[in-house]
């Protein structure tokens, strides 16, 4: 009888309660299954792995001084993620680099038309060149020349499978924005991997399928 | 029912949505025949899913060596 649980298990309730209390075993068995996601969170921001770590550390100690603003309306990983994104953007806004951006965010939720290309000089794509590793460097360098508030949409949508109610929550935007620039990061995803992707790269055929010109 | 035409342009705006499966039936229904008669739109909608897939499929950011433990250490020294 009573509430005690048979083994070790604590819920996430029991371990936020002790991590308010300031235990730090605790705190780092919630951040713990949510590791990967931060880090690609982080990532998806800042685009190299140093920053993505050191923001992911800045996250998770701000969290951690902050968990009394945690109220469980939200899953513990959806909220660490949040202050993880603006971490994150804190972090850009110091860093030059994003001066050299040239996609101006207001812009890029209007209804401005992006015309997907049409590959005119098409070109015999030869099978070895669609090994698996060449493909996900290729995937991975596309994605890091993405504008960042487009990859960031990409990266929790298509990457980590996140709904676009999700994605819209965690990067404060409505889903109306998310769908735009998801739209836009998919047509740039294609235009650099193209040609070959409207035909072959996913069917890994033996032999390749010549695409007519039109 | 007689499906009214959308342009290349309303189609492009339309097209993750589409793959989503995130349309209602009557545009759906445009799309699909649009992408009957359009070469182009058909060919950037095949090469849109298989990037969507190839993504899903292909991409992920493993974490750095030791990331677990320099994270748990920086929680414990503050």
């Amino acid at each position: 009888m009573g509430t005690t649980r048979p083994g070790l298990e604590a819920t996430e309730g029991e371990l936020i309660e002790r991590a308010r209390q300031g235990d730090k075993d605790a705190f780092y068995r919630l951040v713990f299954p949510c590791e990967r996601a931060v880090y690609t969170a982080a990532v998806s921001i800042l685009n190299n792995s140093a920053d993505a770590e050191e923001a992911a550390q800045e996250a998770v100690l701000k969290a951690f001084t902050n968990l009394v603003g945690f109220r469980g309306e939200a899953k513990f990983s959806t909220w660490l993620i949040q202050i993880t994104i603006n971490e994150a953007r804190l972090k850009l806004r110091k860093d030059r680099r994003h001066l050299y951006e040239s996609v101006d965010e207001q812009r890029a939720d209007d209804e401005g038309e992006y015309s997907p290309k049409d590959f005119a000089d098409w070109r015999e794509v030869p099978s070895e060149a669609l090994q698996r590793r060449e493909l996900r460097e290729a995937l991975k360098q596309a994605i890091a020349n993405l504008p960042s508030i487009y990859r960031e949409v990409l990266i929790l949508r298509d990457v980590q499978q996140r709904s676009i109610k999700e994605t819209a929550q965690i990067l404060g935007l409505t889903e109306g924005s998310v769908k735009t620039r998801l739209l836009r990061a998919r047509l740039q995803m294609r235009d650099a991997l193209a040609p070959g992707i409207d035909g072959t790269w996913a069917t890994g055929k033996a032999e390749y399928k010549k695409v007519r010109p039109f | 029912m007689k499906v009214i035409e959308i342009s290349c342009l309303e189609v492009w705006r339309e097209i993750s949505n589409y793959i989503d499966g995130d349309l209602d039936a009557e545009l759906r229904a445009r799309m699909e025949a649009h992408f009957r008669v359009c070469a182009h739109c058909k060919a950037v909608v095949d090469g849109t899913r298989n990037v969507v897939k190839l993504i899903a499929d292909g991409v992920e950011y493993a974490l750095p060596d030791g990331f677990s433990q320099r994270l748990f250490d920086k929680l414990k020294d503050k």
